[in-house]
Parts: structure tokens; C-alpha cells; sequence
């Protein structure tokens, strides 16, 4: 149920939002920003979980035991994100049905880079370093966010996030320091993901339609191309101890900005794939439409299950 | 007789990963995210529990083969798992019921395991004693819902155990390899397992409404390389980096 509103209860909003402390589930809140959050944060849920998908594609394949095992973990990390999310965004009044149904129906968004397939065992590796690498950027900072629940689900993801990127930096180290096919391998995984995992961040500044007043009321705390320069600026570093080359020939250190320079996004490809005219759009779609519909028996069972041994414990009673 | 030892702790391991890597299949496709959870961490216990069981039978041998080596660099002929592990997934119902069975024979094969001769595999027990009693806990628990369930699931499970009893045997059949491990101390007798196995299982299928198969159809061979014809495929996915690329580090 959703807290009364008093006179009043809007300025006590906007004092706490100015305080820096946190609003609670009981708290009120404007209509807006409940719906703004439940958007974000189911939509970072449903990215979790798409997300198992491409690593998923590979655990069969590691080509070890302690690579199968870490992948095998990592994957399982990110589900428990789903959950996490998921029970944050529950306390916004909002069902894990109804935001699932959402994905499903593809009224909600996930995180489009993970319509892009894996294809080789350095994808694993990429995935790891770039895309939780960003990942972590943007949630580190959200760590911050103004609403209580879902702030304090992002301190736990990131402990585990910061791990699942060494992970994947190892996995590219091992291939840099092996066979040229190896580092052949790790070089096409980066070309691949390098442009991708940029678009992770969102659109610039001046064009991102919820950014502004997502700001203001501090569940964002940094923009859209802030967060991207700090991830251009520290994997640069990065793939020069690997020996790789990032993808991008204007990359180059701006001293006056204190900042690499870096090359224009394909903006045309973001929308393409953001609207689902992706490679693996409709894959992973399916893939989780397919869980849903061979789990629905599962489900039926469990709840005629517990019916029959509550009318059981009835009976005992008696 | 050290090459008894080495395949009997070769086929433990074998069994461990050949269900480890069936069950990570799941991942992402589960029937909901709890269970994505759930599946990951049963195929995790499995897949540390190999590479423990591999790395001491690579040490038994003392041949230089490590877990990686045995488990990505053999052939389909040299894997010692029994058939019952490497069956494909099938569904929810296939999964759980294959599960139940091998958790509680895991379960009891590990509580005696802790006591054998051989004392790095008694600490290998100890620790999947642990993780095999809250995975029987699990697997018995979802075939008293699915078999107590609906109808739908009732059913799902009947035809699941009627497709997986006849893999049971081959469990408890004791060849020389088990009699020398027994005589040693270093492994309980399979007859004693089967008893305990049976008692349990008998139980817990009644307390589920489903009923013990009565036709005696009954495979076995794993353990001597006879495989079904999907350990090869299984096989195929599982080594094909290993296999395309020899001698690499990953
Ligand atoms: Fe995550
Ligand atoms: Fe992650």
C-alpha cells in the first residue's frame, strides 16, 4: 500500500532527498519517481538475468575445471543480482510476475549488450573484463542512489561484480600471454564488445530522455557520458598491460581535458538493437519465454502441493 | 592394486563431473530464478567435488595427469561414469528424479567414505557429505511436489522413474575393482550401500504417490567404458577447446 500523503509529506521528500539520506519503502514519494525507480531497477533485474545467457552459452565449453567452476559461479552470482533487484523493486508495490510478464512481453528493456552473441571462449574473458568492468562504473555510482532498497542491493552486487571482472581480466591475460591464435582470439573478442560495451552507458547527456530528472532526485548521481569517459580512462591502462589495441583510432589523451579522447558511437547501431533489431534479440527473448512456459507445470505443481498438505495439516488438527 | 585404487577414485570423479556438467545445462532455463540458482550451485558441487576426485586420481596414478588432463584428454571408452550421470537433461521432472536417486546414494557412499583407509579421500567426503545432504534434502523434496503435485507432474515423474530405474543397477553392482577397495578398507560395501539406498528411496517414492517400475529392463557398462550413445556428443561439447587447440593454457 502506498504511504498517505499528508501536508507536507512532498517538502519532507524533497528535504531528505536534499540531505543526502535515503527514502524507505514507507516513505512518501512523488508518483513519478516511484515509477521512474521501478523502471530502472527492474530493468538492471532483467539484464542480470538475460545476462546469464551469453556466459551461460559457455559454461559446457571452459576449457577447464577452475575456469568451468569460476563461470559456473559467476552465472549463479548473477541471478541472485535478479533476485536481489527484484525484491528491490517489490517494495515499490510492483510483482516479480508483472515485471517479469513485462520482459516477456517486450514492454521492458534489458541491457542491450547482451543481444550481442558469444561467440569464442575470449568472449567469456571480454564479457568479464568489459561488461561487468562498465557495469561496475555505473554501479558503483549508484551505490549512492537516493532510494534506500535498491542502494543498499547495489553495495552487495558490487562486491561481487568487482570479483566476476578480475575473473574475466584473467581469462584475457592468459590468452595475451599464450599462442598468437590465442591472443588472436582475445583481440577479435575486444574489437567485438569494445563499441558495445560504450553504448552500456546510455545515450549522451543532452539526448537521454530520463537523465535529468533522474538526477535531481539523485537516483542517478552521475550522467550518462561522465560515467562512460571514467570507463574509456581506465581501460586504456588496461588493454596496454594486455598488449591489445582498442578499436577506436581516436583514441588518444586529451591533456587539457585530463581525459582520452575517444571516437563517435554508432548511435544508429544503439537504436537498432535497443528496438530489437539485434543478433541475439529475439534468441534471448525466447530463451526465457521457453523457461517460462516448460516451468508452468513446475510451478501449478508446487502451489497443488502445498495446498494439499495445508488441507493435510487441517485434517491432523481436527 | 594401487591400479584399483586408481580406478575406483577415477570413477567417483568421473560420476561427479559427468553430472556437474549435465546439470550446468540448466543455467538460464530453469522454471524459475530460484531453481537458476539452485541448479548452478548443485552443477558447482559437482564440478569441485571432480576436480578434487580427479587430482587425487591423477596423484594415485602417478602418471603426470592432472584433473584437466583426465577430464578433457580422454576418450569416450576411458570414461568409468555409471550411464545413469550422463543421460540428457530431459525435463524439470528427468532432472530432479535423476537427482534424488544419485543424492542419496552420494549421501551414504560419502558418510562412509569418511571413514576409509585412504585419507585424502576421506577428507574429499567429509566436505560432499555436507553439500550431498542438503542436495538429497533438495531432490527429495521436489519429487514429493512434483509426484504429489498435479496430475501433469504426477505423471512427468512416473514416466521419468519408469525411464530411469533400470540405470539404478549398475550403481551397486560390485566388480573386482569395489571388492579390492573394500578388502582395503578404503571403500564400505556396495551391498550395505544398496540397502540403505533402497530403504530410502522405497520410502520416499510412496510418501510421493509414485510406484517402483516392475518390468526388468536393466543397463549397465559405464563402468567399462560402454557408454549410451550421448556420452560422445556430451563428450564432444564438453573437450572441445582442449581438443582443438592441444597443449594450450586457458
Ligand atoms: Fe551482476
Ligand atoms: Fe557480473
Amino acid at each position: 500500500m502506498p504511504p498517505i500523503s499528508s501536508p507536507g509529506a512532498e517538502a519532507r521528500f524533497d528535504a531528505t532527498i536534499a540531505a543526502e539520506e535515503k527514502i524507505e519503502p514507507r516513505d512518501w514519494m512523488p508518483e513519478k519517481y516511484r515509477r521512474n525507480l521501478v523502471r530502472q531497477i527492474s530493468q538492471h533485474a532483467h539484464s542480470e538475468v538475460v545476462g546469464q545467457l551469453p556466459e551461460g552459452n559457455w559454461i559446457t565449453r571452459a576449457p577447464t575445471l577452475r575456469r568451468k567452476a569460476t563461470l559456473l559461479a559467476k552465472v549463479q552470482d548473477e541471478a541472485g543480482h535478479g533476485l536481489y533487484l527484484y525484491s528491490a523493486a517489490e517494495t515499490l508495490g510492483v510483482s516479480r510476475e508483472q515485471m517479469q510478464d513485462d520482459l516477456l512481453s517486450g514492454r521492458a528493456k534489458y541491457a542491450s549488450i547482451f543481444n550481442y552473441p558469444s561467440l569464442t571462449w575470449a568472449d567469456v574473458g571480454a564479457i568479464g573484463w568489459l561488461v561487468d568492468g562498465a557495469a561496475i562504473v555505473n554501479q558503483i555510482s549508484l551505490c549512492r542512489t537516493s532510494y534506500g532498497p535498491y542502494a543498499r542491493a547495489l553495495v552487495r552486487i558490487c562486491k561481487e561484480e568487482s570479483f566476476h571482472m578480475r575473473q574475466g581480466f584473467e581469462i584475457m591475460q592468459t590468452l595475451c600471454g599464450g599462442t598468437s591464435e590465442q591472443k588472436a582470439m582475445a583481440q577479435d573478442a575486444l574489437d567485438r564488445w569494445w563499441w558495445p560495451t560504450l553504448m552500456m552507458f546510455g545515450p549522451h547527456d543532452a539526448e537521454s530522455a530520463h537523465s535529468q530528472q533522474s538526477m535531481q532526485w539523485k537516483i542517478k548521481r552521475q550522467s550518462n557520458d561522465e560515467l562512460r569517459q571514467k570507463f574509456v580512462d581506465q581501460s586504456v591502462a588496461q588493454a596496454e598491460h594486455l598488449g591489445l589495441v582498442l578499436p577506436d583510432s581516436d583514441l588518444k589523451w586529451n591533456a587539457a581535458r585530463d581525459h582520452y579522447d575517444f571516437g563517435a558511437i554508432d548511435w544508429d547501431e544503439f537504436q537498432r538493437v535497443l528496438n530489437g533489431g539485434g543478433h541475439c534479440n529475439r534468441s534471448r527473448i525466447k530463451a526465457r519465454r521457453d523457461a517460462d512456459q516448460d516451468g508452468e507445470w513446475v510451478r501449478e505443481a508446487m502451489l497443488t502441493y502445498a495446498d494439499k498438505q495445508r488441507a493435510r495439516a487441517v485434517e491432523d488438527a481436527a | 592394486m594401487s591400479n584399483a585404487h586408481f580406478s575406483y577414485v577415477l570413477r567417483l570423479g568421473d560420476n561427479a563431473l559427468i553430472i556437474g556438467q549435465r546439470l550446468s545445462e540448466w543455467c538460464g532455463h530453469s522454471p524459475f530464478l530460484e531453481e537458476d540458482i539452485a541448479m548452478a550451485n548443485t552443477a558447482l558441487d559437482h564440478v569441485g567435488r571432480a576436480r578434487m576426485l580427479l587430482t587425487h586420481a591423477g596423484d594415485l596414478e602417478g602418471a603426470g595427469r592432472d584433473e584437466d588432463q583426465l577430464a578433457y584428454l580422454r576418450d569416450e571408452r576411458e570414461f568409468c561414469n555409471v550411464l545413469l550421470c550422463e543421460l540428457p537433461i530431459g525435463d524439470f521432472a528427468f532432472t530432479l528424479m535423476r537427482q534424488y536417486l544419485l543424492d542419496v546414494y552420494h549421501l551414504h557412499l560419502f558418510e562412509a567414505l569418511c571413514r576409509s583407509q585412504d585419507e585424502v579421500l576421506a577428507g574429499i567426503a567429509a566436505k560432499a557429505v555436507k553439500e550431498s545432504s542438503y542436495h538429497c534434502r533438495r531432490s527429495a523434496e521436489w519429487v514429493c511436489r512434483l509426484g504429489d503435485g498435479t496430475d501433469e507432474s504426477h505423471r512427468r515423474m512416473q514416466s521419468a522413474l519408469d525411464e530411469l530405474w533400470g540405470y539404478t543397477d549398475e550403481i551397486f553392482a560390485a566388480d573386482a575393482v569395489d571388492e579390492a577397495m573394500r578388502a582395503q578398507g578404503i571403500a564400505p560395501p556396495l551391498a550395505e550401500l544398496e540397502r540403505l539406498w533402497r530403504a530410502d528411496v522405497e520410502a520416499l517414492l510412496a510418501r510421493a504417490t509414485l510406484s517402483v517400475p516392475d518390468d526388468n529392463w536393466r543397463a549397465s557398462g559405464g563402468r567399462e567404458g560402454i557408454h549410451t550413445e550421448h556420452m560422445g556428443v556430451l563428450l564432444a561439447e564438453m573437450q572441445v577447446l582442449q581438443r582443438s587447440h592441444p597443449g594450450l593454457a586457458w
